[in-house]
């Protein structure tokens, strides 16, 4: 009669993967519990549901912004007979669901040991410019120095660097949208209107659930630090910053038919200079929190994921720093080679990397602002 | 590292709610403070880790509460759930000492937050921890610590030398052997003896073996034992405790909250014989829920089964282990080891007993039987429509009340009627005092922060002198 083997919290629901049964261990254990209610979103979803399909719980997972304080907090936590560990088993659910959402399906392995995939394709392209560019010229040109309007295409035309990155960054966008609407199907299509959207961006964008439900997040221990918003704030808006200044000299090219590189105190060098910085700092921040993260919390397996695209941002900003500072010396072309190979596998690698965290936690949040409007009216299923 | 030679001001037995409201205060008032916790670190803080809320009066609605809940409610509500087995003027203080500690404990670091999903009908008495109680002590560890307070895990206090009402020292058990500790005055709030099965055998006698400890191993009232041995006086029923009916799968210990079950006002509750024994609709569930321990401590092998049907099964908190489910009554009670026979009897007697009316489980209704012994007065609606459910059930023991007797200012009082000179007590270790019987929810954390802060006060002005 009274069966005690099976783990507590156990459901009937099938799940395709183990971490996904886990996952809906956890959330049956907390929603009996509820404790963690006022931490973040997850909780206030969960409370809407009373059985987890695949889809609900990959919703939840990319709606934790693995803050940490539901660990810190948790009576239940491991040594805890009931094991209860609910930032480290939506990670990896989220990381899984990562590869699930890829397109081309063939590519979902590149997440499977994503830091040497992304290690090499980064390689390759740095090697693949150098090359073009030695092809292309003569040693005088490349080791030369240039200088004034048109300097970096007399090592690659215009037109071809536009081509490139053009179709990189085209790709790297419908990659994406395939995999956002892997997604949005996986988690049944919710209703969403442009209210939910702009609730979702402002969600987003203050980083509203990173904050261990308003003390900071935890990181090593159950003491609360903010120090992971502040830095995913530096890298997330120097990111904005440097795409804003590419698309700003890609305009001053066309539409005025200025030509870069740009004096520093024109608009994409001081936009790209103040990202680029961000950039530096919010990833080295962001790797350093990492490393002093407890190794409970962690995802061992998605070390080098999480890894890999921190180190991308920061070669990114590093390599166009130094370009900035050294295009008028002879080792520009070299730099400029450097460079346009980081940001050219940066662009191809996105949608198989730890960028796309981004992308479904906005779509999860979007679907979330929809639950909190009835939650709040009290058109929630559960009370 | 603690250091053991040291003579300390102020020396707290014990690693929850009280003793760490003793310690912020003690170390507040000046005092060098010593906290020992019997627990390794991951279990600090006994069955403060599983609380949620703390019930406090207060005049008006606040960001959090949703109406005033005067000292004069709270005094009722205490006089009512204790059936007066209480000390009026010692509970009276509480409560008035229980508004400050609104501001109190925030002020400690801990975060207030709306009353959770499910629990709404507490939402106007009692003010619930942000992320639990966990997140409580971990706060108020934080700020104990930022005060200069010491604290020893794996410390388990086995001896006591007290001289008349004067604490000497303290024998502590870590897992490099035995310290002798110094200290001019002792706060002792380490709990009660709920987790001691042998102590429990003693009052209970054997149906003590089928009891469930929802909270910490760790509360197995060594330091109460210790007091009362040196001549403090105990106040308090041995067998009065709180105690309610848990899901019999639970662990022996430390189960939590996630095993408790909402849904008896839905169903009928059966014992082995597959016969019922109380009116599961007496009063609304927050009333009652308290009373169900002691129900199922009195049954055969202290067990008993939940027994509804289909429309019942979404109406209640989810919980940790799932429904038991069958297609009929006959195959349920073969899932629960019942007579068939039996159950189903009861069961047909019920339904034939149910009253029509307007089922509404949020009031009092008019779903009631008529003509049956035990009655269901609300709620009663007919068991029918498959699936049919169950959840077995078991004593969960809380915690228990036997206590050392105390004052308004925590001191402990001496068999022989004098006060103790540097000795006090808060939380559970004391809880007698204010609980005879009976409980209502929250305040088992009322009673730890009132009197620890007060103990910790009182024990830092005569340390210090
Ligand atoms: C599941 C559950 C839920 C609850 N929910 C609530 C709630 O929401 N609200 C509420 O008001 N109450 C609640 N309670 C009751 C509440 O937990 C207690 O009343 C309260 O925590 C008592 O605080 P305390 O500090 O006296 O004891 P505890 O928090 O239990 O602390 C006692 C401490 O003493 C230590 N100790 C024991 N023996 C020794 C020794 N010999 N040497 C050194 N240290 C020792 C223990 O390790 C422990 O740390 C709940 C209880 C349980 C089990
Ligand atoms: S993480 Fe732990 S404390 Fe939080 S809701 Fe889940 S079980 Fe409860
Ligand atoms: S880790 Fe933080 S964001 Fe994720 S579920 Fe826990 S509290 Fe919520």
């Amino acid at each position: 009669m009274q069966d005690n083997s099976a783990r507590a919290g156990t459901t009937l629901t099938a799940h395709a993967t183990p971490i996904l049964a886990e996952a809906d261990r956890l959330m049956t254990v907390c929603n009996s519990c509820r404790y963690c209610e006022g931490l973040c979103a997850v909780f206030p979803a969960m409370e809407m549901r009373r059985s987890f399909g695949d889809g609900d719980l990959n919703y939840l997972a990319n709606l934790c912004h693995g803050c940490g304080a539901c660990y810190a907090d948790c009576q239940f936590a491991p040594p805890h007979e009931f094991h209860v560990n609910v930032p480290k088993t939506l990670a990896i659910a989220r990381a899984e669901s990562y590869a699930a959402y890829a397109w081309p399906r063939a590519f979902s392995g590149l997440f499977a040991r994503n830091g040497l995939a992304i290690a090499i394709i980064a390689a390759l392209s740095v090697a693949a410019f150098i090359a073009g560019f030695a092809a292309w010229n003569d040693p005088p040109v490349l080791l030369g120095s240039h200088e004034g309007p048109g300097a970096f295409y007399r090592l690659m035309p215009h037109d071809w660097m536009a081509g490139i990155f053009g179709a990189a960054f085209l790709y790297a966008v419908v990659a994406m949208a395939m995999g956002a609407l892997a997604f949005w199907r996986d988690i049944g299509r919710p209703e969403a209107g442009l209210g939910e959207v702009g609730r979702a961006a402002g969600d987003a964008a203050t980083l509203r659930y990173l904050d261990g439900g308003g003390v900071g997040c935890m990181n090593e221990d159950e003491k609360p630090t903010d120090n992971r918003r502040l830095h995913h704030h530096l890298t997330f808006y120097g990111f904005l910053l440097c795409f804003a200044s590419t698309s700003v000299a890609t305009g001053y090219h066309y539409l005025l038919g200025m030509q870069a590189p740009y004096p520093w105190y024109d608009l994409p060098v001081l936009l790209g200079t103040a990202g680029g910085i961000g950039l530096l700092i919010g990833p080295a921040g962001l790797l350093a929190a990492k490393m002093r993260r407890d190794p409970a919390l962690v995802d061992e397996s998605r070390w080098g994921m999480e890894v890999a695209f921190l180190v991308m941002l920061f070669l990114t900003a590093l390599t166009g720093l130094a370009l900035l500072v050294l295009r008028a010396t002879p080792a520009m072309g070299l730099l400029l080679a450097l460079h346009l190979g980081v940001v050219f596998s940066l662009f191809v690698t996105m949608p198989y990397g730890r960028f796309v965290h981004g992308l479904y936690r906005f779509l999860a949040l979007v679907r979330y602002a929809r639950e909190r409007r009835m939650i709040a009216d009290g058109t929630a299923g559960e009370a | 590292m603690v250091d053991w030679s040291k003579t300390w001001d102020v020396l707290v037995v014990g690693g929850g709610n009280a003793a760490l409201c003793a310690a912020i205060s003690a170390a507040r008032g000046g005092a060098s403070v010593l906290v020992l916790e019997a627990a390794p670190r991951f279990y600090r803080g006994g069955n403060t880790r599983h609380t949620r809320n703390m019930r406090c009066a207060h005049d008006a609605a606040t960001d959090i509460l949703t109406g005033p809940y005067t000292e004069e409610e709270f005094w009722d509500d205490l006089l009512r759930v204790t059936g007066g087995r209480t000390d009026e003027q010692l509970a009276r203080f509480m409560i008035a000492e229980s508004k400050p500690m609104l501001t109190w404990i925030a002020e400690q670091g801990v975060r207030w937050q709306p009353s959770l999903g499910g629990t709404l009908s507490l939402g106007r008495t009692n003010s619930f921890f942000l992320g639990g109680g966990r997140a409580m002590l971990n706060a108020l560890y934080l700020t104990a610590e930022s005060l200069g307070v010491e604290v020893a895990y794996d410390a388990e206090v086995v001896a006591l030398d007290i001289d008349g009402g004067t604490f000497r020292q303290a024998t502590v058990k870590r897992p490099d052997g035995n310290h002798i500790l110094r200290a001019r005055a002792l706060v002792a709030a380490a709990g009660g003896f709920e987790s001691n099965f042998d102590w429990l055998r003693e009052h209970w006698g054997s149906p003590a073996d089928n009891f469930l400890i929802r909270g910490t191993p760790y509360n197995k009232g060594k330091v109460l034992r210790l007091l009362l041995d040196a001549g403090v006086e105990a106040i308090g029923d041995p067998t009065q405790c709180h105690a309610v009916a848990i899901d019999a799968r639970a662990p022996k210990f430390d189960g939590g909250i996630i095993t408790r079950l909402d849904c008896v006002v839905f169903g009928i509750v059966v014992n082995k014989d597959a016969v019922r024994f109380y009116d599961e609709g007496e009063d609304v569930w927050p009333k009652r829920y308290a009373i169900w321990g002691r129900l199922v401590a009195a049954q055969p092998d202290q067990i008993a089964y939940i027994v509804f049907d289909a429309p019942s099964l979404g109406m209640f908190m989810p919980s940790l282990y799932p429904a038991i489910g069958a297609a009929s009554i006959r195959e349920l009670a073969g899932k629960l080891g019942l007579d068939p026979d039996a159950l189903e009897r009861t069961v047909n007697d019920f339904n034939a007993a149910v009253r029509p009316g307007s089922f509404d489980h949020t009031i009092l209704d008019d779903c009631r039987t008529e003509g049956l012994t035990p009655p269901k007065s609300h709620w009663a609606r007919r068991i029918e429509k498959p699936p049919f459910y169950a959840y077995p059930v078991r004593p969960g023991i809380t915690f228990t009340y036997l206590g050392t007797r105390v004052n308004r200012d925590a001191r402990m009082r001496m068999a022989d009627g004098s006060d103790a000179a540097n000795m006090f007590a808060a939380g559970e270790i004391m809880a007698g005092n204010v609980l005879g019987q009976g409980y209502a929810a929250g305040m088992g954390m009322t009673i730890g922060s009132v009197f620890g802060r007060i103990a910790g006060r009182e024990a830092a002005i005569g340390a210090r002198g």
